[in-house]
Parts: C-alpha cells; sequence; structure tokens
C-alpha cells in the first residue's frame, strides 16, 4: 500500500478543483498528525508485524518526529517514562503486538505507581483476528486494564484522532498516568476522511481536579496558624503539579520544616534551609523521629507510602493531618486527615500561603538541626568521607556533586545505590531525580536516563546503577550506541544484590541467599558498544575518573568497585515505627 | 484493618459510560483487594449511553468507602454510591423448574404460589417454571419448599436496589456535560454529606 504523507496529500487536495474539508488518510498517517500536533518530538519504539502499517507512515516522517529503536520494549518505555519525568511533557512509546505489548506491562505498572504521563501505541492483529489465537495476538487491553490509568483498543482508523486526543488529555491531566492505545492492523492501514486533529479537553466522566473548597483552605490555614511544631511533608504531586514556585512561597512564608519522598527530592533545592530532609525507611534521621513530634503534619502531593509511613498504627497518632492531593482517592487511604485540600496544589497552595502567618519556627527547626548532626556523627561523616578501606558508595555521590555543582540529572536504579543516591546527590532542581519510585524496577536505570537525556537534552545525565540492575537492561547499551544519547553510566559494583543482602544480614542470620552476583567486565561491554569506559576502585583515582566521565564528549560508562558489605542506614525496619528508625 | 463483626452488607451504585472493557476494570478493584462481589448487576440505566452497576459486597464500612473512591477514580465512572441495607429498597428475582407431573399431583399449587408471591411463568407437560421477587431469604424459602418435589433447576438475578434518597441521575448528568460544573453535584459532595451518601 502506498502511504503518502501529509504534505503530499494535502498538494493534491489543493490541486483538485472542488474544495474539500477533509483528506483521506491512512490511520496511521492521522495517528502521527495527531502526536505532532500533541507536540511529541520523540518516541521510543520496536518495530513488529502488527505495527508495520505505523512504521511504514513514520518513514515519511522521519524530519518531524525522532524515532528511537531500543533494544527491547521495556527500554523503551523506561525510556518514556524517563523522557516524561525530565521534561514534564507526555512520553510516547511505540511496540508490536504480543510480546512487544506484554513487554511494556512492568513499565506501565511502574508509570502507574508513579503517576508518569505515557501515551503508548500497541499494534494489535486484525480486527477480524481477535480471539483467534492469531500470530502474536495477546489480550493487551485486559493485560493492560489494572496498570494503565485508560486504555482502548481502536478497530476502525476513524476513532484515531480522537481516542488519540483523549489519551493525551487522560495521560496529563489530574494525576497522570499511562495510557495504552491498541491499534488492530486494519485500522492502521484503513483510508478515512480526516478531518484534522482537534485536542481534547473535556470528558463528562472525568474530572482532573476536584473543586477547591475554600472553607478547607481556611480550616487547613487556621490549623497551620496554631501549630507549635508543623512539618511538611511534600511528595511529586508538586513537581506533576508544576507548583514547584507556589511550594516554595508556600515553606518560606509559613517557615515550616519541609522533608520529601524520594519523587519529591528537588521540588526545593537540597540545599535550602527549611528542606529537612528525606522521608522514609532510609530517609533521614530527624524527618521520621520528628514525624512522631509535630503537632500538625501537611502532606503535599504524597500518598504516605508503606516505605514512608513504616508501622501505620504507631505513625503521627498525635499530629493533626493537613493533606493536599489532587487524588480524591488518595484521602484518608492510608492516613486519616483532619482537614482534606483536595485539588490542584499549584491552585490550592496560592490560596493557603495567602492564610498562613509568616514565622520562623526556630526552635523546632533547631530540634531537625539536632538529629541532623547525630545523623552525621554516626552514619554520614564516616559515608561520605573514608579515609581507609574500599570506596563507599556515599563518597562517590559526594564527590559527583561536589563535580556537578547539583545541577546534574540523577537517574538512579533500584537497590542500595538508589537509597545512597537519594540520600546524598543534591538537586538543585526540579525534575533532577529520576527513579523508580513505587515499582522499585530494577533495570529501570539505564533506559530511563537515555529517555531523560531526550527531555533534558541540555542537562548532565548521570545513571546511578548497580551491577544488578544494570544486568537486567544492559541491552540498552546499543540505543546509546546507535542514537548517541549522552548519557554517563556509573556503576556502583559492590558484587551483591546489595539490598536483599542487607537485609539478609540484618533480619535473616546472614543466611545470604543468591545474592552473590558476578558480572562481566562492564567497561569492555562498554567497548563492545563503542562506549568509552573506566574501572576504577581506588580511592586517589575517583575524582579524576569522574571528571573524565563527566567531561567525555559523549556516552561513557564508569565502574567504580565499591565495599561489598556496606548497609544503608539509617533504616526503619519493617514493621517498625518511624521513630525507631536505626542509626547502625 | 476490618473486623469480621464490623462488616455488613454494602449495596454500591455505579453509575458509567457504556464503554466494553468497563467491568473489568471495575472488577479487578474488588479482585485485586481479594474481596468477593457477592452480587453484580449491570443494566441500561434510564438514560440513553449510561449504565447502572449494582455491586454486593459484604466489607466494612471504611474499606467499601475506599473501593467507591477507587471506583469513581476510573475515567469512565460517573458516579459511585454506596449504601446499607436500610438505604436503599432492593429485590432478587428467582426461577424455579419443577416437574410438573409432581408438582399437580403432590403439592398444594395454590398454597405454594399464595404463600410466596410466587407466579407461574410456563406449564408444560414435563415441567413448570415458576417465578418470584423477593428479598435473598425469601427466594431461598422457596427453594426448601420445591426441593423434596424434585426441583430441576433453580436461578437467581443479582440484586437490583433503588437509593430511597437518590434524586436520580438526570439532573446530575447535565452538570456532568458541562465544563464547568455546578458544586453540588462534583466531588465534594462527600464532605457535606459525611457518612450519609457517598459521592466525590
Amino acid at each position: 500500500m502506498n502511504i503518502k504523507t501529509m504534505e503530499t496529500l494535502q498538494k493534491e487536495v489543493t490541486s483538485t478543483p472542488e474544495t474539500k474539508t477533509f483528506i483521506e488518510v491512512t490511520g496511521s498517517v492521522a495517528l502521527l498528525e495527531g502526536l505532532i500536533a500533541e507536540g511529541t518530538d520523540v518516541i521510543f519504539g520496536y518495530p513488529g508485524g502488527a505495527i508495520m502499517p505505523i512504521y511504514d507512515a513514520i518513514y515519511d516522517y522521519k524530519d518531524k518526529l525522532q524515532h528511537i529503536l531500543v533494544r527491547h520494549e521495556q527500554g523503551g518505555i523506561h525510556a518514556g517514562q524517563g523522557y516524561a519525568r525530565s521534561s514534564g511533557k507526555v512520553g510516547v512509546v511505540f511496540a508490536t503486538s504480543g510480546p512487544g505489548a506484554t513487554n511494556l506491562v512492568t513499565g506501565l505498572a511502574d508509570a502507574q505507581i508513579d503517576s508518569t504521563p505515557l501515551v503508548c501505541i500497541t499494534g494489535q492483529v486484525f480486527a477480524h483476528l481477535l480471539g483467534t489465537d492469531a500470530f502474536q495476538e495477546t489480550d493487551v487491553i485486559n493485560i493492560t486494564t489494572p496498570v494503565t490509568k485508560w486504555n482502548y483498543q481502536v478497530t476502525d482508523a476513524k476513532e484515531i484522532p480522537s481516542v488519540l486526543a483523549k489519551a493525551f488529555y487522560i495521560a496529563r491531566t489530574g494525576r497522570p498516568g499511562p495510557v495504552l492505545i491498541d491499534i488492530t492492523k486494519n485500522a492502521q492501514m484503513q483510508l478515512f476522511n480526516y478531518e484534522g486533529y482537534v485536542p481534547c479537553n473535556h470528558i463528562r466522566s472525568y474530572r482532573p481536579k476536584p473543586n477547591i473548597r475554600k472553607e478547607y483552605i481556611v480550616e487547613a490555614a487556621k490549623l497551620i496558624n496554631e501549630a507549635k511544631k508543623p512539618f511538611i511533608l511534600f511528595g511529586q504531586g508538586v513537581l506533576l503539579g508544576k507548583a514547584e514556585k507556589e511550594f516554595k512561597a508556600f515553606v518560606e512564608k509559613s517557615g515550616i520544616p519541609a522533608a520529601w519522598t524520594i519523587l519529591g527530592a528537588g521540588a526545593i533545592p537540597t540545599d535550602h534551609e527549611l528542606n529537612v530532609g528525606m522521608l522514609g525507611m532510609h530517609g533521614n534521621y530527624g524527618p521520621n523521629v520528628l514525624t512522631n513530634e509535630c503537632d500538625v503534619l501537611i502532606a503535599i502531593g504524597m500518598r504516605f507510602d508503606d516505605r514512608v509511613t513504616g508501622r501505620l498504627d504507631k505513625y503521627a497518632k498525635q499530629a493533626k493531618l493537613v493533606h493536599l492531593d489532587i487524588d480524591p482517592a488518595e484521602i484518608d487511604k492510608n492516613v486519616k486527615s483532619t482537614v482534606p485540600v483536595w485539588g490542584d496544589c499549584k491552585d490550592t497552595l496560592p490560596l493557603l500561603t495567602e492564610l498562613v502567618d509568616e514565622k520562623k519556627h526556630t526552635d523546632w527547626l533547631a530540634k531537625f538541626r539536632e538529629y541532623t548532626k547525630a545523623e552525621v556523627d554516626a552514619v554520614i561523616h564516616k559515608e561520605l568521607n573514608p579515609t581507609s578501606g574500599e570506596l563507599t558508595m556515599g563518597e562517590v555521590i559526594n564527590q559527583l556533586n561536589i563535580l556537578t555543582k547539583g545541577e546534574a540529572i540523577i537517574v538512579s536504579d533500584v537497590g542500595q545505590h538508589q537509597m545512597v543516591a537519594c540520600r546524598y546527590a543534591k538537586f538543585n532542581n526540579t525534575r533532577s531525580n529520576i527513579t523508580s519510585g513505587g515499582l522499585g524496577t530494577m533495570g529501570f536505570g539505564l533506559p530511563a536516563a537515555i529517555g531523560a537525556k531526550y527531555g533534558a537534552p541540555d542537562k548532565t545525565v548521570v545513571a546511578v546503577i548497580g551491577d544488578g540492575g544494570f544486568q537486567m537492561t544492559l541491552q540498552e547499551l546499543g540505543t546509546i550506541m546507535q542514537f548517541g544519547a549522552d548519557v554517563k553510566i556509573m556503576i556502583l559494583n559492590n558484587r551483591f544484590l546489595g539490598m536483599v543482602r542487607q537485609w539478609q544480614e540484618l533480619f535473616n542470620q546472614k543466611r545470604y541467599s543468591f545474592v552473590d552476583i558476578t558480572s562481566p567486565d562492564f567497561v569492555k561491554l562498554a567497548e563492545s558498544y563503542y562506549i568509552a569506559g573506566k574501572r576504577v576502585s581506588e580511592r586517589d583515582d575517583l575524582v579524576s575518573s569522574l571528571n573524565e566521565m563527566l567531561n567525555h564528549k559523549g556516552s561513557y560508562l564508569l565502574e567504580v568497585m565499591v565495599t561489598k558489605e556496606n548497609n544503608v542506614f539509617p533504616m526503619v525496619p519493617q514493621g517498625c515505627s518511624v521513630s525507631e528508625i536505626r542509626l547502625k | 484493618m476490618s473486623t469480621e463483626h464490623n462488616k455488613q452488607e454494602f449495596t454500591i451504585t455505579v453509575y458509567t459510560e457504556n464503554q466494553i472493557g468497563l467491568l473489568n476494570r471495575i472488577a479487578i478493584i474488588f479482585s485485586r483487594r481479594k474481596i468477593n462481589i457477592e452480587s453484580l448487576n449491570v443494566s441500561p440505566s434510564e438514560i440513553e449511553h449510561i449504565h447502572r452497576f449494582n455491586i454486593l459486597i459484604h466489607e466494612a464500612e471504611d474499606v467499601v468507602r475506599k473501593l467507591a473512591r477507587q471506583i469513581e477514580k476510573q475515567i469512565e465512572v460517573l458516579k459511585v454510591y454506596y449504601n446499607t441495607n436500610e438505604d436503599i429498597i432492593w429485590q432478587e428475582m428467582a426461577l424455579y423448574k419443577v416437574p410438573t407431573e409432581e408438582i399437580a399431583e403432590k403439592v398444594l399449587v395454590e398454597r405454594l404460589l399464595r404463600e410466596h408471591g410466587a407466579r407461574v411463568v410456563v406449564i408444560r407437560k414435563d415441567y413448570t417454571v415458576f417465578e418470584t421477587t423477593g428479598h435473598r431469604e425469601e427466594t431461598d424459602k422457596l427453594i426448601e419448599v420445591l426441593q423434596p418435589h424434585g426441583l430441576i433447576e433453580f436461578v437467581r438475578s443479582a440484586r437490583v436496589a433503588i437509593i430511597k434518597d437518590s434524586e436520580g441521575f438526570n439532573a446530575k448528568l447535565r452538570e456532568f456535560e458541562r465544563e464547568e460544573p455546578g458544586q453540588d453535584v462534583i466531588e465534594n459532595e462527600y464532605l457535606d454529606k459525611g457518612e450519609k451518601v457517598f459521592t466525590m
């Protein structure tokens, strides 16, 4: 079949005597036109039989849509996530039917739990073959229903423009999330009268933002103004709402100490005087302990994940809770709120800021500083500044901070190195901490870093990955090789699946069960992909190696050999209260 | 955690768009939490293209409230209510197939029909079909009576329920269709009515 680009078609149309308000195009062309209209500039994808008509169409769109051929669909969707997280735009992913589509599932689940806006397009067998166990047919809609914000199967090309518009609207509005459109091959090929692309801005059954109720803002402000020991917990909602400025204004006027969930990192700079650190299982000492001492908790765009709360029945029982969230289902889900402030925090925060008193909670803030000092003495100092023994993960991140001045985007994988990176990396800017938070997807790091680079081409992107997680998606080195994403890959190699090993050490009497993992020669591996690389194990060589990596033109792989049996502390052991956090 | 003693029957009423796959999207909200759906009825509502689900579950109210919020979060769901048995009028319909010979000869058909508010739907030489409508206990009772007389087949519908307090959905839907709906129909309505009616 001869698929033509829109431009050729338009020329043909205008040259015909009678004027038409539509042009005849294939479903595939309509799809690509829609993507362009939505501002898509890069697509991460992998072709296959059932999505071939779309790939045939994209052949003529190479100047308008950049397509990055990944090495595995999981890599494609994680790249889409990285792109969405660094750019604040919707990530777009293509995959074929059957195995192509099922390979997206991990990324969809990850994007769903971390509220990442994605539009995934999967090819599907011809409509007349649906349900016949056709070659590469899977029931993608039903497989992906639990892990998508919305999904839809298109069997008729005429539906493509409106369904795509709906998909983008749903993916990026309200609490964002992944959307999947499954398009049967006949619909991709079908010619229809295309009347242009109309973006969607209303679906009658979907309310992206709850209405703001002023009386609750007033009540919340009253609680906050009366509080002696108020404490702010902020999450990714601030980033997703693009409300960093509004958030900073609120924090600075109210003078309330603020701590972050790992996905909220960077909403205000790490070094901000009211930023008291990280929440959660491996978060900072003060924020965890003082959660159980504050009198008013102000939770902003965070969802009280179990890794943040520890044991729920001993979590902040003394405190009143003001919960700001855009998703009504999050209110009272895990922790009962005293005043629910439903709405987009970009809208609710300024209203609240207006009503809160300008204050400085000097004594209360000093309490956080005391805990910080205790944590520095017990944990941080020796982690960041060891003078003997093998390298620690903490000192690597610390040196990286010094060299990048907190300006880099840090993409981490999952495990000990992730906790260390989140704890010690400095984030001057929003959207600089990209990690798999809710799902904890090992293998996320490398492809997400590739996507993050496309989403923020002017930033230095450093992927911090463990030796285990790297081996889960290392095939994406091929994507870097072919398309040249300038990603600095830093493997922190402790020759263990470190986080599981840590738990086995602490809770399973050091019965190290299948956590001893061997690795290939990562530097040689990089070399075989024509990626420069180096291995470093000596303290004296660390800074120069990091410099070499950062100054290298193009992608670079630095393997850092770190101490084998180091533990991440502090730690709130599972089933314990946040105030039972251990320093060792 | 909800304990067995604070569990009770809740009827969840869901107004949705008529969309393929939505049944699964709603069903997995329960199955994911290992909650059994005791009965499920889906049918077109009084408004064209809008469907009404009646879902019966046995759960604690705090769990039901969270479930209702998760259901309402689905894109094609317009509105969710949950109600205890006191808040609703409900019925289930049942059909009973029995051998005509047996039933005509040995059972006092007339008394049986009167006592159970049943009616005969079909009479054939070989079998007769009775129908009755009521609460679970009522339809159960007729099984007990007919079982000794060679009950061949039995089927019962899902619960359908009308909410005592509800003013219907017609007016609400018009509000939904507006881009800026009035305050009274959306989200925070729940906050006003508290425990009585769930809505977001």
